[in-house]
C-alpha cells in the first residue's frame, strides 16, 4: 500500500493478472519488502495477534451462527444443544467466547503500547483515531454477542446497557424503544441484536485495512520513537517481521487454549447459565471483564445522564490524544515522568475495573470517584502539562545507532507480570459474586478436577441412581436424552442399556392421527421428561419456589473466591465452585436454627445457602437409596455421587475437553520452540 | 426498527381483579413485558408516605398525586428502578417500599426515590379503576 510496486511476476499468467489488477504487487510491497524498523520489541506483535484472533473471531462465528436460533424461546437452548450435540459444538463455542476475551485483552495490550510509545503522534493521528473506531466496534459487537445465549447476564446486561440511552433528554427514551423493537428488552431485540452482531465484525474488517493502510503509509512508529533516515534502520516484512509475529501468535495461543480447554468458565458469569427471566434480577448485574472499568466510571458519577456521559468520554477522549499530549518526544523511554505517569495510569484502570465488579457502596463508591478523577486527570492535566514542563532525555540519532546501544532486555518477564495483572483484572468479576450472606462451601476433591481430570464411572452410575429415586421428583434434566447415557466420556452404559433405562419412562408424544395426544415408552432419542408441565405448575407445587433444572446446575451455581484466591484459580485451574456449592447444599441442613437467624414459614435451614432460608426440605438421608456396588450408603456418599453425576449433566464432553486440551498443548509449545528458533536465525544479522 | 404491529397490539390495555389481593400484599403483572407492582397498602403505609415533606424529595411529587383519589390503599408503580432498569424488590428498605438489589435505590411506599443513584420515582403506569375491585392498565 505504499505507493506503485516495482514487482513483476516471473509466471505468465500471473503477470497476466498484475497488469489488470496489481493485487500482487501490493500483498508484495504490504507485506514482503515492506521496511520495518529494525528495532520494534514484541510488543509490537500484538498487531499481528489482533488479525489473528479477527479473523477466528468471524471463523468460529459464522459456524456457530449456523447452529444458533435468536429467538428469545429458544436460543438458550440452542447454545446448549449446540455444545451438546455439535461435532466439537463446545470447542466453537470456548473458541468464540474466550476469543471475545482475548480479543480484548490483546486490544489493550495493543493501545497500552501506543500510549507508552506516543505512536498516536504525527504523523499518526488518522492511524490512532481508526484505532479508537475499531475499538468502539469491538465494545458493541462484543456487548451484542454476549446478549445471544440469553442467560440471565445477558438479559439483565441488555437492559441495563439499553437503559443508558434513556439518559439523553427529550429523545433518550425513543432511542430505547427503537433498540428494543418493543417495550422492554425481548424477542425483537434479540433478533436485531443478533442481525448486528453479525454485521459489526465485518465493519471491523474493513476498517482494520483502513487501519492498515494509514500504518503502511505513516510507517510503523518504534520503541525508539525515532523515524527510519536509512536502509540501515530497516529490515523487509518477510522474513523478519513475518516470523517474529508468528511467534508471538504462537505464545497468544498458549494463553488462548489455556482458557478453551481448561478455564473456558473462568471469564464467564455462572448466573449467564440460568435462561434470562424478565421477571428476577440477578443480586450482582457485572458485565465483562473487558467493559468494567467503564462501568466503574458510570457508577462513581451519582447523576445518571452525567454517568453515561462520564462513561463514554472515557474513550472518546482517546481520540484528541495527539492534540492533549503535545510533547516533541515520542517514546516514553526517553521522557522520564510521562513514564512513571503512564504506570500509574495502567494501574488506575485495573483498580477501576475491579471496583466495577463490585457492589456500589461505602468505600467503592468512594474510590471509584478518586479514580474516575485520576482516569480524566491523567488525558486532560497530566499529559498537557508534562508536554510543556517535562525535560526528556535525548534520543538517539537513528534507530541503527539505538539498537547498538540497546542492552538486554526482560521481555520474559514483563509478560509474566503482564499475565498475573490480566488475570488480576479478569479475576474480579468472580469477586462480585461473594457477600451473599452463605457460609463458604468446603473444598472436595472431585475425580474430574485438574488438567488429566476424568469422571469417577461409578460415581456416575450411582449418582444417576440418586437423580431418578430422589431427586427427579421435582427436578427436571430436560437437556439430557437417554441416548446420552451411552455416550463416550459419560456414565459408560451400552447402547441397550440406555434403551432399557429410557422404555421405562413414559413420553408424552403426539398428535396421532386423531388429534389426540399419547403416552409410549421412552426411546433413546427422548430426553428426561420433567415433573412438572410447566414453571407455574412446579411453583405452585413448591410452595411458590420452583425447583430448577438441574442439567446445568453445577455451572449456574458459583460463590466468590474472593482475592487472591481467583488469582491462584487461574494457575491451579479449580473450577468447581459449582460442584462444591451444589453438594455443600445437599449436606448443609441443620435442624437447629442458629440464633439471629429467622427462618420463615415453609422454608428450612441451610448453613450454605444464600440467605439460609432454603424452599427444598432436606433431600437425602442416609440409606434411603441402595447401592449394589458396596458403596457406603450416605448423605456425603450420595451428594458426592449425584454431584458427579450433575457435572456430567453440565458438561457431559469435559473428558474430550481436557484430552484435546493436552493435546494442543503438546503441539503449540513445539510449535512455538520452532518459530523461536525460526526467529533467531532469521535475525541473526540484524541485530 | 420500531415495534412492529403485532407488538404494539399485545401491548393493549389489560384488566386485573384486585379483589384477591389481601391488606399488607402486593401482586406483580406484566405489562408490555415491564413488570408492574400493585400493592395494597397498610395505613401505616400510606400515612408513612403522606408524612413526608414533599419539598424535602429528590423528585418531589405528593403520595395523593400517585394513587387515585377514593382507592388510595391502591399504589400502582412500574416495578423497573429508574436508574438502570433493574427490578426493586417489594417490603424491602428502609421506607416500607422498594428497594433496588442491583445499585442499593430506596423507594418509599409511595414508590418515590428516596435514597440511592435512581434520579425519579417509579413511574405510574396509565390505569383506572372500572369497578372497586377491578382495574385497567393501559
Amino acid at each position: 500500500m505504499s505507493g506503485p510496486s516495482d514487482y513483476q511476476p516471473s509466471n505468465p499468467a500471473l503477470q497476466w493478472i498484475e497488469r489488470r489488477l496489481p493485487i500482487i504487487g501490493l500483498i508484495h510491497s504490504s507485506f514482503v519488502v515492506y521496511p520495518t524498523p529494525r528495532n520494534l520489541n514484541y510488543w509490537w506483535t500484538f498487531g499481528a495477534i489482533l488479525s489473528f484472533m479477527l479473523g477466528m473471531q468471524i471463523l468460529t462465528g459464522v459456524i456457530l451462527a449456523m447452529h444458533y436460533t435468536p429467538h428469545a424461546d429458544l436460543a438458550f437452548k440452542s447454545v446448549e444443544l449446540l455444545v451438546r450435540d455439535v461435532n466439537y459444538g463446545w470447542l466453537l463455542r470456548n473458541m468464540h467466547a474466550c476469543g471475545a476475551s482475548m480479543f480484548f485483552f490483546a486490544v489493550y495490550v495493543h493501545m497500552l503500547r501506543g500510549l507508552y510509545y506516543g505512536s498516536y503522534k504525527e504523523p499518526r493521528e488518522v492511524l490512532w483515531i481508526l484505532g479508537v473506531i475499531i475499538y468502539l466496534l469491538m465494545m458493541a459487537t462484543g456487548f451484542m454477542g454476549y446478549v445471544l445465549p440469553w442467560g440471565q447476564m445477558s438479559f439483565w446486561g441488555a437492559t441495563v446497557i439499553t437503559n443508558l440511552f434513556s439518559a439523553i433528554p427529550y429523545v433518550g427514551e425513543s432511542i430505547v424503544t427503537l433498540l428494543w423493537g418493543g417495550y422492554s428488552v425481548g424477542n425483537p431485540t434479540l433478533n436485531r441484536f443478533f442481525s448486528l452482531h453479525y454485521l459489526l465484525p465485518f465493519l471491523i474488517a474493513g476498517v482494520v485495512v483502513l487501519h492498515v493502510w494509514a500504518l503502511h503509509v505513516a510507517g510503523q512508529n518504534n520503541p525508539d520513537g525515532v523515524e527510519p533516515k536509512t536502509e540501515k534502520d530497516t529490515v523487509p516484512f518477510t522474513p523478519h517481521a513475518t516470523i517474529k509475529d508468528g511467534f508471538g501468535v504462537a505464545c497468544f495461543l498458549l494463553l488462548y487454549a489455556w482458557f478453551i480447554f481448561y478455564m473456558p468458565n473462568y471469564l464467564g458469569d455462572a448466573d449467564n447459565y440460568i435462561p434470562a427471566n424478565p421477571g428476577v434480577t440477578p443480586p450482582h448485574i457485572v458485565p465483562e471483564w473487558y467493559y468494567l472499568p467503564f462501568y466503574a466510571i458510570l457508577r462513581s458519577i451519582p447523576n445518571k445522564l452525567a454517568g453515561v456521559i462520564g462513561m463514554f468520554s472515557a474513550i472518546i477522549i482517546l481520540c484528541f490524544l495527539p492534540w492533549l499530549d503535545s510533547a516533541r518526544t515520542r517514546s516514553s523511554k526517553y521522557r522520564p515522568l510521562a513514564k512513571q505517569f503512564f504506570w500509574i495510569f495502567v494501574v488506575v484502570c485495573i483498580l477501576l475495573g475491579y471496583l466495577g465488579a463490585q457492589p456500589p457502596e461505602g468505600i467503592y463508591v468512594i474510590a471509584g470517584r478518586v479514580l474516575t478523577v485520576c482516569y480524566f486527570a491523567y488525558f486532560l492535566i497530566v499529559l498537557p502539562l508534562l508536554s510543556r514542563i517535562e525535560t526528556p532525555r535525548p534520543v538517539p540519532n537513528s534507530i541503527s545507532e539505538a539498537v547498538l546501544a540497546k542492552s538486554g532486555k526482560a521481555v520474559a518477564s514483563i509478560a509474566v507480570a503482564l499475565v498475573a495483572a490480566g488475570a488480576l483484572f479478569v479475576g474480579t468479576l468472580q469477586d462480585a459474586r461473594a457477600e451473599e450472606g452463605g457460609t463458604k462451601p468446603p473444598g472436595n476433591s472431585w475425580s474430574f478436577a485438574g488438567p488429566f481430570g476424568k469422571y469417577d464411572r461409578g460415581a456416575l452410575q450411582r449418582g444417576l441412581k440418586v437423580y431418578k429415586e430422589v431427586c427427579s421428583n421435582c427436578h427436571g434434566l430436560s437437556y439430557i436424552a437417554f441416548r446420552n447415557l451411552a455416550e463416550a466420556g459419560g456414565p459408560g452404559y451400552s447402547t441397550a442399556q440406555a434403551a432399557a433405562f429410557a422404555s421405562d419412562y413414559k413420553i408424552k408424544d403426539g398428535p396421532n392421527d386423531a388429534g389426540d395426544m399419547f403416552e409410549r415408552p421412552g426411546r433413546p432419542a427422548d430426553y428426561f421428561p420433567s415433573p412438572f408441565p410447566n414453571e407455574q405448575a412446579a411453583r405452585a407445587a413448591n410452595g411458590g419456589a420452583a425447583p430448577p433444572d438441574l442439567s446445568l446446575i453445577t455451572k449456574a451455581r458459583s460463590y466468590g473466591r474472593g482475592f487472591p484466591m481467583f488469582i491462584i484459580d487461574f494457575f491451579s485451574q479449580y473450577q468447581e465452585q459449582g460442584p462444591d456449592y451444589v453438594s455443600a447444599v445437599l449436606q448443609g441442613f441443620e435442624e437447629k436454627v442458629p440464633e439471629g437467624v429467622t427462618i420463615p414459614e415453609g422454608s428450612y435451614y441451610n448453613k450454605y445457602f444464600p440467605g439460609h432460608a432454603i424452599k427444598m426440605p432436606k433431600p437425602l438421608s442416609d440409606g434411603q437409596v441402595t447401592y449394589d456396588d458396596g458403596s457406603p450408603t450416605t448423605v456425603a456418599q450420595y451428594s458426592k455421587d449425584v454431584t458427579t453425576f450433575l457435572m456430567w449433566t453440565a458438561e457431559p464432553h469435559m473428558e474430550a475437553r481436557k484430552r484435546l486440551g493436552l493435546q494442543v498443548f503438546v503441539f503449540l509449545i513445539l510449535f512455538a520452540f520452532l518459530m523461536y528458533f525460526t526467529k533467531k536465525k532469521v535475525w541473526a544479522d540484524s541485530h | 426498527m420500531n415495534p412492529d404491529a403485532s407488538t404494539i397490539a399485545a401491548g393493549a390495555p389489560i384488566e386485573v381483579d384486585l379483589s384477591p389481593v389481601a391488606e399488607g400484599q402486593d401482586i406483580k403483572v406484566f405489562w408490555r413485558g415491564k413488570p408492574i407492582y400493585i400493592s395494597h397498602r397498610t395505613k401505616k403505609q400510606i400515612d408513612e408516605a403522606r408524612a413526608v415533606p414533599v419539598a424535602s424529595l429528590p423528585d418531589p411529587q405528593s403520595d395523593e398525586a400517585r394513587v387515585k383519589s377514593g382507592h388510595e390503599q391502591w399504589l400502582v408503580v412500574i416495578g423497573i428502578c429508574t436508574h438502570l432498569g433493574c427490578i426493586p424488590i417489594a417490603h424491602e428498605g428502609n421506607y416500607d417500599g422498594f428497594f433496588c438489589p442491583c445499585h442499593g435505590s430506596q423507594y418509599d411506599s409511595s414508590g418515590r426515590i428516596r435514597q440511592g443513584p435512581a434520579p425519579a420515582n417509579l413511574p405510574v403506569p396509565p390505569y383506572q379503576f372500572v369497578s372497586d375491585t377491578k382495574i385497567q392498565i393501559g
